[in-house]
């Protein structure tokens, strides 16, 4: 399959970027970042500097790729990872627009790689749980609801990808910080630190620069992981409560 | 206080806001239609105007009136002020392509609730200019029923507003934004409070669809009706 890639190009946070064409001979079992390399090799034999994008696991469980493609990050498909998506779900002749996730709080590094440290600051801000050294407890020995356990694991299954920023066209942050709050306070192990993860976690995402939620649910929509914002009504009634009736100051 | 006003700046507390304040809109839209069905009773304009005078004139609902124009204003200043911070957000550049998909939700009313808010807030002041400013300024003629005591006739006032066309239009258009906005605004405003659960938010998305048709279409039908009777 023939492909017209216009590709984002950007040589650093300060650089001003623009659109690249490529076109490109496609196969359509490859993956989207197996085309993606196939186009760098293309671009290294003709002594060019090859497009920056993130990857690892490719198996859509580390969060680490990213692509905003024809406006949808992580590609057409739902429930997906780019890493995830195969060529065959675009057709011959195609263009596809590949541009990085735009958001103030994720400056672009180079190219397609945007920075999503902070993300990794509001993790440190409080999604977290404080357990004593020594040792191991039994698992099984703290009484679990069964319905509880499944919520919390579902939005344990957050990637942190920042797909919901990308999405957002507020480019908030809210599903992300929310699966993080919910996933801990659900359980009793989080429950301990569940107001003050709330409130400082809340405090990080609105420091980071987010914009704000006006629950239009692109989010969910565009999550690999189907996180629903449920979450978020979740977190709002947990930092409402810890706000308004909690101790803390 | 500081943490008081922290909360109320931060990202979850002006939702808070935004949302009390839009609930509060919604019930004030209510009994304003209940008030203003009156008009299409035919008995020259006796019910409606007697209902006019007991609501200016009643103190606790000049105090609530208060409120509302409060809370309105609050409204639309922090909706303004949180579209621009939004836009911010995005930084400098903007996606080539954009492609917005939503859940249970129109993408389109959700993303642009301002640009329809400010739409409804011009709206708004034109409408109060026409009647409630008009009232006030006592530039409203008085009529009596039945040898009772002088009552403004805002029934007439309405009346030829409403031989104009034009205004026909622009009221029925009005209508429709404000039902677009509450398409997506009446279940948002119960998220933004956490008020999310199984049981009761499809409840709430399938009441919020009803009110963003009925009620509008209610304001609506009032200067079609005038429009048809007396022209
Ligand atoms: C006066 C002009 C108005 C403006 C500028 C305006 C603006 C907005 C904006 C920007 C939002 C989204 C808030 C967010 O992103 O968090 C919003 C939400 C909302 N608006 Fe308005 N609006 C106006 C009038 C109204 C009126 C007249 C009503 C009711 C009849 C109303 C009801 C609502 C509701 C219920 C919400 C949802 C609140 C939430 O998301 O938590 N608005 N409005
Ligand atoms: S590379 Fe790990 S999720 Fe895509």
């Amino acid at each position: 399959m023939k492909l017209r890639l216009k590709v984002w190009r950007q040589k650093s946070a300060n650089d001003k970027g623009y659109f690249e064409d490529h076109t490109l001979e496609a196969n359509e079992h490859m993956s989207f970042l197996e085309m993606m390399d196939v186009m760098n090799e293309e671009l290294i034999q003709q002594k060019k500097e090859p497009v920056a994008f993130e990857h690892d696991c490719r198996e859509g469980i580390c969060g680490a790729c990213s692509l905003v493609i024809n406006g949808q990050p992580h590609g057409p498909m739902q429930g997906t990872t780019t890493c995830q998506l195969h060529m065959r779900h675009f057709n011959d002749g195609d263009t596809i627009h590949i541009e990085p996730y735009r958001a103030n709080a994720f400056p672009v590094i180079k190219d397609l790689v945007v920075d999503r440290s902070s993300f990794d600051r509001i993790i440190q801000a409080g999604g977290y749980i404080s357990v004593s050294t020594g040792q191991a407890e039994d698992g099984n020995a703290i009484p679990i609801n069964r319905n509880d356990s499944s919520l919390a694991f579902d939005a344990a299954t957050c990637i942190g990808c920042a797909a919901c920023v990308a999405a957002c066209p507020n480019a908030s942050a809210m599903l992300f910080t929310s699966a993080k709050v919910s996933h801990l306070a659900l359980l009793p192990q989080g429950k301990v630190e569940a107001s003050r993860r709330a409130l400082k976690m809340v405090n990080q995402m609105d420091e980071e620069g987010f914009g704000r939620c006006s629950n239009i649910t692109a989010c969910e929509a565009e999550c690999p992981k189907g996180i629903s914002i449920d979450n978020i009504a979740r977190m709002n009634r947990e930092y409402l409560s810890a706000s308004l009736v909690g101790e803390e100051k | 206080m500081g943490w008081f006003s922290r909360f109320l700046t931060s990202s979850i507390g002006q939702k808070l806001i935004m949302s009390l304040t839009g609930l509060f809109l919604i019930l004030f839209l209510m009994v304003h239609l209940a008030g203003n069905l009156q008009l299409l009773a035919d008995d020259g304009g006796h019910s409606f105007n007697v209902y006019a005078d007991f609501m200016a004139h009643n103190g606790l609902i000049q105090f609530v009136s208060k409120g509302n124009f409060f809370f309105i204003v609050l409204h639309a200043v922090l909706g303004i002020s949180l579209w621009l911070r939004n836009r911010a957000a995005r930084g400098g550049q903007k996606y080539a392509v954009t492609n917005v998909r939503a859940v249970n939700t129109h993408p389109g009313f959700a993303k642009n609730m301002a640009v329809l808010g400010v739409i409804v807030f011009v709206f708004i002041l034109i409408h109060l200019y026409q009647f409630w400013l008009q009232m006030k300024l006592d530039n409203v003629a008085l009529v009596s029923y039945e040898g009772g005591a002088e009552l403004s006739d805002l029934y007439e006032k309405v009346k030829i507003a409403f031989l104009n066309p034009m205004f026909v239009i622009f009221y029925v258009v009005s209508m429709a934004v404000i039902a677009f906005h509450l398409w997506h605004g009446f279940q948002s405003a119960f998220q933004s409070l956490g008020l999310n659960h199984k049981k009761y938010t499809p409840i709430i998305q399938f009441l919020g669809k009803v009110y963003a048709i009925l009620v509008p279409l209610g304001f609506a039908i009032i200067p079609i009706i005038f429009y048809l009777k007396n022209s």
